[in-house]
């Protein structure tokens, strides 16, 4: 298997983008990593998207992504696997590149979700839980995360406000992240008093519906220093992917996200290090408590303390572990296909020390956490400056 | 979106609890699998869920899909049946601040969607306390 690099990435500002389409974005997003990257052509390509049927009537985007860049007829996959549908198709792409079966890999992820309402986007979203078992019987996408959060608050004696810390300090990353869809900090009142989604869960610790697309290039690494053009050279040096129950109600632990346990395992024995030498990670906050739980599966944090981390300021952008220094998917924005691939983007540029004002003083090894549904599916990506 | 054989089909678990048990390591599934994964090669026996069980996480739904907004706000309630078997149902008769994880509940079986004015019912169960 030969080692892998990151040689570009590709976004655009997230939001409620009204005047843009689905391949408006993508292409957008595209273009961006191969412009950033330096490439003449790409070899493979791989589009993330988790229910562009639903959302916008578009299904066979493998087709209608290469048609719009431009690059018929390069082979095109697109991937799916809920809310880490990006995330596996960086997997894949990594694989097709570590393979040899090609050099120049596009990976990328795009959800367009205002084309629909807020019932149409809550029904496309519910299809990532057990339609049968828990969607039938009225549970939300939000509720699942609650009684998560229900069972680790009773369990740990994690209160109300320090849950709070968690988008109070998502926001105030999102604040200096120019791609960020919001870009406002908030206050822990301003959470616990914000509308009640489910209990005790209220719309500040939910992630908003966006529209989006995220790209990155992949190639040998021993072809990265091509197209280094002085940067930092980036290795995938980690890469782990697992599963979990589709139902939360079949699992044995609910404050604890097995795939994401799994895959970061995976993730940190192929790259042959551990938690304590990774110095930040994006996580998939799509609710608060998935920040802390997940925060605490990859290893940052003891089972039951990385909710009281957070409240004590421990993952803030000048803490000891820094996590979701975009802003994560509270603030940055959620389009769920490309939110894995919008993660790569920010470890690179973190790496690259491009990062502005949010920029990490120590930024050498990050670690990427995308999981789908209820945590039913998670990967997990190291990345490093070699 | 409700399909007549989809929710025919179901019948069995909605009104009835049938799952089925792992005669190796006593796994019960709800609803029944054909497998219990590589690891065991015994056969699967039928197993009806007791009616009775525990809270073991729940939550108040206040912002609702579409086919159950004129219910919300509801608490829904992830139970554990008394013999093993777990379910997502709604919790009902029941103040939200009476609610307690460890709590126990009793199924009941109740309407539980209409599809719009004019489509099927479709029944089920939901759990209340007991």
């Amino acid at each position: 298997m030969r080692d892998v690099a990151v040689i570009g990435i590709g976004i655009q500002k997230w939001g409620e983008l009204w005047d843009r389409s689905l391949r408006d974005l993508w292409v957008e997003a595209a273009q961006n990593a191969i412009n950033d990257a330096g490439v003449d052509h790409i070899d493979t390509m791989y589009v993330g998207a988790m229910s562009p049927g639903l959302f916008v009537g578009q299904e066979h985007l493998s087709s209608l992504c290469a048609d719009y860049l431009g690059v018929t007829p390069v082979a095109a996959t697109r991937v799916e696997s809920a809310c880490c549908s990006g995330g596996m198709a960086m997997r894949s792409g990594f694989i097709e590149v570590a393979s040899g079966m090609a050099d120049i890999a596009l990976v990328s992820g795009v959800e367009k979700m205002t084309d629909v309402d807020g019932g149409g986007a809550t029904f496309a979203l519910a299809t990532a839980a057990d339609g049968d078992y828990e969607v039938y019987n009225g549970v939300t996408f939000p509720g699942l995360y609650a009684m998560m959060a229900q069972d680790y608050m009773h369990r740990f004696g994690l209160t109300r406000e320090e849950l709070a810390a968690v988008p109070v300090k998502s926001h105030a990353n999102g604040a200096l992240n120019p791609h960020a869809q919001f870009q406002h900090p908030t206050t822990v009142e301003g959470v616990v008093n914000s509308v009640m989604v489910a209990d005790p869960l209220t719309i500040m610790d939910c992630s908003p519906i966006t529209d989006g697309a995220a790209a990155a290039i992949l190639c040998p690494l021993e072809m990265a220093k091509d197209f280094a053009k002085g940067r930092p050279i980036i290795k995938v040096s980690g890469v782990g992917a697992a599963t979990d129950t589709i139902a939360l109600h079949s699992r044995k632990d609910f404050s604890t996200l097995n795939a994401t346990v799994v895959a970061a395992r995976r993730a940190y024995d192929m790259a042959g290090v551990g938690p304590d030498d990774i110095d930040f990670a994006e996580v998939h906050d799509c609710f608060s408590i998935a920040e802390v739980i997940t925060s605490e599966d990859i290893g940052f944090f003891e089972k039951g303390t990385g909710g009281k981390a957070a409240a004590a300021g421990e993952t803030a952008l000048n803490g000891k572990r820094p996590v979701n220094t975009s802003g994560g998917l509270k603030s940055k924005g959620h389009p769920v296909g490309a939110t894995g691939v919008g993660q790569i983007h920010e470890l690179v540029t973190q790496l690259r020390g491009d990062a502005g004002e949010r920029q990490l003083k120590t930024a050498k090894r990050g670690l990427a956490q995308n999981m789908g549904g209820s945590g039913g599916s998670a990967v997990v990506h190291i990345l490093e400056v070699v | 979106m409700a399909s007549v054989p989809g929710y025919w089909r179901e019948r069995a678990q909605r009104l009835r609890y049938e799952g089925n048990k792992c005669e190796s390591c006593d796994e019960v599934y709800f609803p029944p699998r054909r497998s219990c994964g590589i690891k065991c090669d015994e056969e699967l026996k039928p197993h009806t869920l007791s009616t009775t069980g525990k809270v073991l996480t729940y939550t108040v739904i206040r912002v609702a899909p579409t086919q159950f907004v004129d219910e919300a706000p509801y608490a829904v309630a992830i139970c554990e049946m008394d013999g093993g078997g777990r379910i997502t149902a709604q919790l009902v008769d029941c103040p939200f601040e009476n609610i307690k994880i460890g709590m126990p509940v009793r199924i009941e079986f109740r309407l539980i969607q209409k599809d719009g004015h004019h489509g099927i019912l479709m029944y089920g169960y939901k759990v209340v306390p007991v």
